[in-house]
């Protein structure tokens, strides 16, 4: 990292458009991650057509700190209804509900924000150290690599943490399919257009983004039945008193959340949900109150609330260097990359160092303007909890709209997000995961190409997919995670005897 | 509405041969063993492999459900009408935004969304105007999308 690149990067982010940018979408992030309803992956699909608008670097760090506030902001209505206010705060919405109820909704609240920003940096750090040295590595990949890259990485949205793996399958089967219509392929002919031509360059992703994580989430809530929460407390005290305690007591438990986050970050296809799952779990494991765990105990906040935000930043890790997103948001953040002609991948480093290091940057800026804008978050909490979202969901619709059609000034945007936004919602309502379906969509032009060159390459030979070096040790773990189900299912079978409804 | 796996088996099942079918046509690139039809026809492939596996999860499932569901929210005549004015405004927006321009679109797509969710009466169409028009200040005038006027042209701004 040479001084003047790091020079040029200082510039890029402390620009007062730049830092502006920020600074607005730190308050839509919080905003969005508040209100029930609304996830961090809905915040970023909201304000991609926005950045549509932008150079590269600032409509990156749009999207890196509405997500970051997003992510943490979702544990202010866990703590204060009991409904997390995005997925990936509801391994310990129960948690943070039993502390507000004894009264200690603002250490919750506090561990949830202190700990979000220290986990957030803790990625920041491993992903600055990290990816300029894979960089070199993927360097010397070539289309075999980069293939079995491309399959670990779908492997992984569809068989880490899905309930049932066949219809993640089907759903990144479709996303796959989906990146096959229009012209955009190897050899160059027009597929799937069913004679439109809007569909000759493809499907856009943006609209389609803003359909299947906007207008699905809102049709959610316009047939959402549950009745109206009540919020448990008026009064928040403040959340920053005894944080110095808990970090002194619980510094093994900050530590292995954050590496544990970062890491199931770095594996594409598992995100921030499935980090504070598992952190959760382990946290309660390792502990040595377990009994307390679900009474009200700050422990597992501490450790998953630091997991679910280490593991934004170590998701871009494998975005930024190999252009494989590591979860959904990073999949439209890809998306982005592409449409600013700023390819993701190793190139990168070498053309545009400045631009990665100016990322690297608002990572951290991020994490740390996270602890002020929170802290005013909290204390606005059971304000902004009381927006009335009948008013707010058909504004976010017409949002919906406008930024579809202006993509490229057409209604043919909102056509796709109709489309999108019915099909992802019928989708969920019978267990077919979304998050696969849009890394198939992001992934499968890449996939196609190398699958073609390599096949080129080999004369039609599929071996070759196995002979190089670093392409076997990637088939071997693609083909282990692939096999792994199947591997425990015939384990409980032969340990247990036959089992009544084998799970798929 | 709960679809049993079979029936959405059998329309997946129905996709992917029908992706087969459409690739099959696509022309072969002289000198080469692998044309445009290679890749997709290999997803279609695992799709159909998929469908049926789902369909055979589905007749399982099939003894102790019926095929379709039809429970939650479209039993309750409000939450289904929702639904379906929410669908149906996007179509409305779809069909007649450069007609009627943006300003009278967005307007009574809001207000019609207001009155569904149960807004104050008084407050629907006040907020409905305003809305739309900070939206098509922002993005007409801030972002310079050129937003249709459609009846408004003559006095546009």
């Amino acid at each position: 990292m040479t001084t003047a690149v790091l020079l040029q990067a200082f510039w890029l982010v402390f620009d007062p458009y730049v830092l502006l940018v920020i600074l607005c979408s730190a308050l839509f992030g919080l905003f969005v991650g508040a209100i029930p309803g609304l996830s961090a992956t809905m915040a970023t699909a909201l304000l991609v057509p926005i950045t549509f608008f932008m150079p590269p670097v600032p409509a990156i760090a749009a999207i890196v700190t509405a997500t970051a506030m997003a992510i943490f902001s979702g544990d202010i209505p866990g703590a204060l209804l009991r409904i997390p206010g995005t997925p990936a705060s509801a391994a310990y919405t129960d948690e943070a509900y039993q502390m507000t109820l004894k009264g200690q909704a603002e250490i919750a609240l506090g561990a949830g924000l202190l700990f979000s920003a220290i986990g957030g940096l803790f990625g920041t750090i491993v992903m600055v150290l990290f990816s300029p040295a894979l960089a070199e590595i993927a360097l010397k990949f070539s289309s075999f690599e980069y293939f079995w890259l491309v399959v670990l990485g779908l492997a992984g949205a569809v068989f880490i943490g899905n309930t049932s793996v066949l219809k993640a399958c089907i759903s990144l089967l479709l996303g796959l399919l989906i990146a096959c219509i229009g012209l955009e392929n190897p050899a160059g002919h027009l597929r799937f257009t069913f004679g439109m031509k809007e569909l000759m360059s493809g499907v856009e992703l943006i609209p389609m983004m803003v359909g299947m994580f906007a207008v699905s989430e809102l049709l959610r809530y316009i047939t959402n039945m549950d009745p109206p929460p009540m919020i448990a407390t008026e009064k928040i005290g403040n959340i920053f008193a005894g944080m110095w305690g808990l970090l002194k007591k619980y510094p093994w438990a900050l530590l292995r959340g954050s590496a544990l986050g970062t890491i199931i970050g770095i594996q594409p296809g598992s995100g921030a949900d499935m980090a504070s799952w598992l952190s959760y779990a382990m946290s309660k494991k390792f502990s040595k109150e377990p009994e307390k765990f679900g009474t009200g105990h700050v422990e597992g906040i501490v450790e998953s609330g630091a997991a679910n935000n280490s593991s934004l930043a170590g998701a871009w890790i494998p975005a930024i260097v190999f252009g494989i997103p590591g979860d959904s948001i990073t999949a439209i953040a890809i998306g982005v990359l592409y449409l600013k002609n700023m390819n993701p991948g190793p190139m990168i480093f070498i053309n545009n160092p400045e631009n990665i290091y100016a990322i690297f940057l608002v990572f951290i800026l991020a994490n740390i303007i996270m602890v002020p804008l929170g802290w005013l978050t909290v204390k606005l909490a059971t304000k902004i909890l009381r927006v009335k979202r009948n008013i707010l969901m058909p504004i976010i619709l017409m949002f919906c709209i406008v930024g579809s059609f202006s993509i490229n000034n057409s209604v043919w945007g909102v056509t796709l997000i109709l489309f999108f936004g019915v099909v992802s919602f019928i989708f969920e309502e019978n267990g077919f995961p979304v998050a696969p379906a849009i890394l198939g969509v992001v992934l499968g032009t890449m996939m196609e190409e190398n699958f073609v060159t390599s096949m080129i390459k080999s004369d039609g030979d599929p071996l070759v997919f196995f002979t190089r070096p670093i392409a076997m040790w990637l088939a071997i773990s693609t083909i282990v995670i692939l096999l792994w189900p199947v591997g425990t299912w015939a384990y409980d079978r032969i340990k247990n005897g036959p089992a009544p409804e084998p799970s798929q | 509405m709960k679809i049993n796996d079979t029936l959405s088996g059998l329309a997946l099942l129905a996709l992917s041969l029908l992706i087969l079918y459409t690739v099959s046509s696509y022309p072969v690139i002289p000198g080469q063993n692998i044309g445009p039809g290679a890749f997709p026809g290999l997803l279609a492939g695992l799709l159909a492999l998929c469908s049926v596996l789902l369909i055979r999860k589905g007749l399982k499932a099939k003894k102790h459900e019926d095929w379709v569901v039809i429970g939650g929210w479209v039993k309750s005549w409000f939450h289904l009408r929702n639904f379906l004015i929410t669908v149906g405004c996007l179509f409305f927006y779809i069909y007649l935004s450069d007609y009627l321009g943006f300003i009278i679109c967005g307007t009574i797509l809001l207000a019609v969304m207001f009155a569904a969710l149960e807004v104050r009466a008084k407050a629907i169409l006040p907020i409905a105007l305003i809305v739309t028009l900070v939206i098509h200040f922002i993005f007409y005038k801030g972002l310079r999308v050129p937003l249709p006027w459609g009846l408004l042209m003559p006095i546009q701004w």
